[in-house]
């Protein structure tokens, strides 16, 4: 059995059904309100997350480690609920988690930390994250953290992972027009960036969170600084769309009618 | 004075992104008042001669067999290589699965920054600016940066695509060292042409949402029949089929739910905001954030029973208020009409 060290790398982002709007902030674009926002795991580094576990879980030995870089008390915001689903060591990042700061920054703290986790086998690593984020949405800062640690087997939209009896990985990623690439990589160390995965999201197992928050709550009090902001970034304007149309409202009318309307809109180009 | 650069694989090289992407940067190049060169990479550097007259300044090429894969370690090695012998201060690519894999990798290594889904490109003053999207579509910011080479990733349907009558390019070979492989692509996996119901070229994008699984008024939940009326649809009106998170998730819950559905599918906060000339949604509830699904995409209609829903009112040209399994069997059957179907 291949005993995988699998390394999550994530951070965290509001709850989008929150209203965020932009403001200018000291050091750059922020979001109004945004230490009063309730936060969460990014959806994608999610997923990765729950693929990890669930590879752990079929090959014994392997291990999970979540690397997570945000505000200190956003993190364990965000620890509250995700500790109960899957088990991890969280590896944490006291920093800033805004979309407007650098992915390159943000990847050389990562990289940083993952290079710190004590017994790391480089021949057993599988660096796992989110393919973007759903705050800068760049899908940068898995590549550079890669680089760094000199990953060359990178995959970027990954749906699914396998191992073969021959020990090698097969891995499919998100190409276009709805369809999959299908790559064998030989062996570890390898990068990929989920996207959804083909996974539901785990159901809270409280045995799992007192296992996990063993680990939760000291790794959040010793939590690094990390300095990560947007250097060389000048940003002209951050503004919110001018999303509002003037909606049409259709009542009472036939569906014959809504139809014909419909019908004649499509085919008219 | 910046040093401008174009990337693309060469299988990629005259697709409609590759030359939206290519006109974005000769028109950069024209505001900046600089030059620009083509860099390609792949098993076949003829694919040149259909862009021979767009005006670059140079063609230059990684070629051989190993640069044909879409595949990390061998297309950043190509790119990384094709950036140092332009000497490129700025290198646009066209946005799609093979460039957004390695940009970021690639302006690391060049010692710069990447940004990706770039949606506008301009030149204030002499310097660029680009306008890229936060927060997943909502909100717009437009940046510049101090960093250089600053690697760029275009996304689709921002200009359009570079038009001329192809010729014989020049090309100039670049050396590049293949690095060690250990991966491979293997294949694609794809569903049959009839069953593929994601089509990015398609006009009009069709939204379906998770009221077509619900109890309809005769209190019988009709989902084999939604399917029957969303496919007849799908390939009547050659639409691309987009979903709400609700409806996809309702599969990975074991509820009965659209066979056909997957979460790439998937539409808004956590799925794609695909590009279309037309929208029509059906059966979509929701608030503001998982509208962003629509952002990019044009004439808007919407079919549902709640006139207050938050994907129709102020996001749709036209809502209209009825039941959609009643308009879209008319709508199917008009258009079977109009094909002689």
């Amino acid at each position: 059995m291949p005993e995988y060290q699998i390394v999550v790398c994530g951070s965290v982002v509001p709850d989008p059904l929150q209203t965020l709007e932009p403001v200018a902030g000291p050091t750059g674009p922020a979001l109004k309100n945004e230490m009063m926002l309730p936060a969460w795991l990014d959806p994608w580094a999610g997923h990765a997350l729950y693929e990890a576990a669930n590879l752990a879980a079929k090959n014994p030995g392997c291990k999970v480690w979540l690397v997570a870089l945000g505000p200190k008390a956003k993190l364990q915001q965000a620890m509250m609920t995700l500790a109960q689903k899957v088990p991890f060591e969280l590896v944490a990042l006291d920093s800033s988690a805004s979309g407007f700061t650098d992915a390159a920054e943000t990847a050389a703290a990562l990289a940083e930390a993952i290079q710190a986790i004590p017994g790391l086998d480089r021949s057993k690593l599988l660096l796992f994250g989110g393919w973007e984020s759903a705050s800068r949405g760049a899908g940068a800062t898995m590549q550079i953290v890669g680089e760094i640690l000199g990953i060359t087997d990178q995959f970027q939209g990954v749906d699914g992972i396998s191992v073969e009896p021959d020990g090698s990985l097969k891995i499919l990623e998100r190409i276009e027009g709805g369809r999959h690439q299908v790559s064998a990589c030989e062996a570890p160390p390898v990068l990929l960036g989920w996207a959804t995965g083909n996974l539901p999201e785990p159901r809270n197992n409280p045995q799992v969170g007192m296992a996990n928050m063993r680990t939760i709550m000291p790794a959040l009090q010793k939590a690094k600084p990390a300095k990560i902001g947007a250097e060389g970034v000048t940003f002209q304007s951050v503004s919110l769309p001018k999303q509002a149309r003037d909606t049409k409202v259709v009542k009472d009318m036939p569906p014959d009618q809504i139809a014909a309307e419909i019908a004649d809109w499509i085919t008219n180009k | 004075m910046e040093t401008i650069l174009f990337l693309s694989p060469t299988e990629a090289l005259l697709s409609k992104n590759a030359l939206e992407a290519l006109a974005t940067t000769k028109q950069l190049a024209d505001s900046l008042g600089t030059t620009f060169s083509v860099g390609l990479w792949g098993d076949d550097p003829k694919a040149a001669d259909g862009i021979a007259a767009c005006g670059a300044a140079k063609f230059l090429a990684v070629t051989g067999p190993e640069f044909a894969q879409p595949r990390y370690a061998t297309d950043a090695a190509a790119a990384e290589a094709l950036a140092g012998a332009a000497g490129a201060t700025i290198i646009i690519g066209p946005s799609g699965s093979r460039w957004n894999r390695i940009l970021a990798g690639v302006a690391h290594r060049l010692g710069g920054r990447a940004d990706s889904h770039v949606t506008g490109l301009s030149a204030t003053g002499g310097a660029p600016a680009i306008a890229r999207w936060y927060y997943r579509q909502r909100m717009e910011a437009v940046l510049t940066r101090a960093q250089r080479p600053w690697v760029l990733a275009v996304e689709s349907g921002i200009a359009p695509a570079w038009q001329g009558a192809p010729g014989s390019a020049a090309v100039e070979a670049v050396a590049c060292t293949p690095p060690a492989l250990r991966s491979k692509v293997t294949g694609i996996e794809s569903l049959a042409a009839d069953q593929q119901t994601i089509r990015p070229d398609a006009d009009l994008l069709f939204v379906t949402g998770a009221g077509w699984t619900k109890k309809q008024p005769d209190g019988q939940v009709k989902t084999p029949e939604a399917e029957k009326l969303i496919l007849g649809f799908l390939r009547l009106a050659r639409a691309s089929l987009g979903s709400t998170k609700s409806l996809v998730d309702l599969s990975g819950e074991g509820q009965a739910t659209l066979t056909f559905l997957t979460h790439m599918n998937q539409v808004g906060q956590t799925g794609s905001t695909p590009r279309h000339a037309k929208g029509l949604s059906t059966c979509c509830h929701g608030e503001e954030p998982h509208t962003v699904g629509w952002r990019f995409v044009g004439e808007r209609r919407a079919i549902s029973l709640d006139a207050n829903c938050g994907w129709s009112r102020g996001k749709a040209d036209v809502l209209y208020v009825a039941d959609a399994f009643a308009v879209m069997e008319k709508v199917n059957a008009l258009l079977a009409q109009k094909s002689g179907g």
